[in-house]
């Protein structure tokens, strides 16, 4: 079965490396699966699920905000943040959902924050989706 | 001859001093060690963006994009990076020595960490923005100072940014590095993946042989998702945001390195010092005996 290399990288850390069969992205445009012999890509990324298909498995990740580049020797993933099904924390994802939304509603924020606090509600967000579509 | 008491006294002061610079070695040290990490952390998700660059060079008119257009340079910003405390050896010396020598008339500054804006405000350069960040600042923090700096480029007000920094080396090296971010030279891109001998502690052996390897592969067709503008307008400003976040921690790792073997010599050196004082002590105090037993022999042999 022909594979594609798969490179996941975060700021802090490069957050994933295999051979592959597959890769369902969360595009700008609505969810984008790459599979070997893809076509020269570059395109950006939003918070979401991102499900990579290894060895009849599925893996699953909350991703945030960042770009995907397919070439011929591989596939990159560049995105703020990366992180695998089994490390999320439901109930701390809840919770941070909930202090962002308070913080927002409250508007007592400085503009700054305010773009921390939503980049961090989105990535909560996407956190949340990844767990729950699993468990039903 | 030195008075016993005065000296001891001094003993106890350079002791307590000691004391100071072990402990703030010891902070030091394991600030270091997480600035360190957080500085290399960042390396592969910079390779990735340089590579990306690269191969985008290829498809992209170069003056179609207002990041990527050389303009004729009149004025240039600098953003010049300091630590916010001292007692980290000639590490601001060396950043700011290069910092004075830049013309003054076209040269705007922005500073980051105080040691930095003070500088400017002292020898009256013109900084047009002075920012603080905590310890270890998180991507988000540090968006802010480039996203201003970002802002007087694309307004005009300034033709080319350039970062002034200490570029870690290794624990015991810093060297100030002025480096061109803004308009983005996509060629430099290559160049700045760290070369494989620049420091063993911060190697990456995971893509080391990629570069080779890139340069051969020919991508030949390449989309753009929605569109080569959309995605340039993304990804060109990124990579400058995150260029800056790099070189911040990088930085911190410089200026805990630098603190921490500043704080170790000036312990060895106290250690000299208290051994030093004490052969003085004890010698004085040697000499105040035999003073004190001469006087009663010399005594005793008037009275026989």
């Amino acid at each position: 079965m022909p594979t594609l290399h798969l490179e996941i990288v975060t700021p802090e850390a490069l957050a994933y490396q295999a051979e592959v069969e597959g890769v369902i992205v969360p595009g700008v445009d609505g969810e984008l699966g790459i599979l070997p012999q893809h076509v020269g890509l570059m395109t950006q990324i939003v918070p979401g699920e991102l499900r990579i298909q290894q060895g009849g498995k599925e893996l699953r990740m909350a991703v945030g905000e960042g770009f995907l580049e397919v070439r011929p020797d591989r596939v990159s993933i560049m995105t703020e943040m990366a992180i695998d099904e089994a490390d999320i924390d439901e109930h701390a994802a809840e919770k941070a959902v909930a202090l962002a939304e308070k913080e927002l509603k409250d508007q007592t924020l400085s503009h700054e924050e305010v773009a921390l606090v939503q980049s961090s509600l989105l990535h909560s967000l996407a956190k949340l989706r990844v767990k729950r579509r699993h468990h039903h | 001859m030195a008075n016993t008491r005065d000296i001891r006294r001094r003993i106890k002061s350079v002791k307590n001093t000691s004391q100071i610079t072990k402990a703030m070695e010891m902070v030091a040290a394991s600030k270091m060690r997480r600035a360190q990490q957080a500085a290399v952390a960042g390396r592969p998700y910079s390779e990735v963006l340089n590579e990306v660059l690269v191969s985008l060079r290829d498809h992209v008119d170069k003056e179609s994009h207002p990041l990527l257009a050389q303009r004729d340079v009149h004025k240039t910003l600098v953003i010049l990076l300091t630590s916010d405390k001292g007692l980290c050896g000639a590490l601001n010396t060396n950043v700011l020595r290069d910092a004075s020598l830049l013309d003054t008339s076209t040269t705007l500054f922005v500073a980051v960490g105080r040691k930095g804006a003070s500088f400017l405000a002292r020898t009256g350069r013109q900084m047009i923005a002075d920012f603080t960040l905590p310890d270890n600042p998180a991507f988000l923090q540090t968006k802010p100072i480039s996203q201003f700096c970002l802002e007087q480029f694309l307004s005009g007000a300034v033709d080319q940014v350039n970062i002034l920094y200490p570029k870690f080396i290794n624990t015991l090296v810093q060297r100030p590095v002025n480096l061109q971010l803004l308009p983005i030279s996509i060629e430099k891109a290559d160049g700045m993946v760290p070369s494989p001998n620049a420091s063993s502690s911060l190697e990456r052996p995971i893509t080391a042989e990629k570069d080779s390897e890139n340069e051969s592969s020919e991508i030949g067709e390449y989309l753009f998702e929605p569109s080569t503008q959309s995605v340039l307008n993304a990804i060109l400003p990124y990579s400058f945001h995150f260029e800056v976040f790099q070189k911040i921690l990088d930085e911190r790792a410089s200026e805990q390195s630098a603190r921490m073997v500043a704080m170790k010599a000036a312990t060895d050196n106290a250690k000299n010092l208290v051994k030093d004082l004490t052969l003085e002590y004890n010698k004085a105090r040697q000499a105040s005996i035999t003073t004190e037993l001469l006087e009663i022999t010399t005594a005793q042999m008037a009275l026989g």
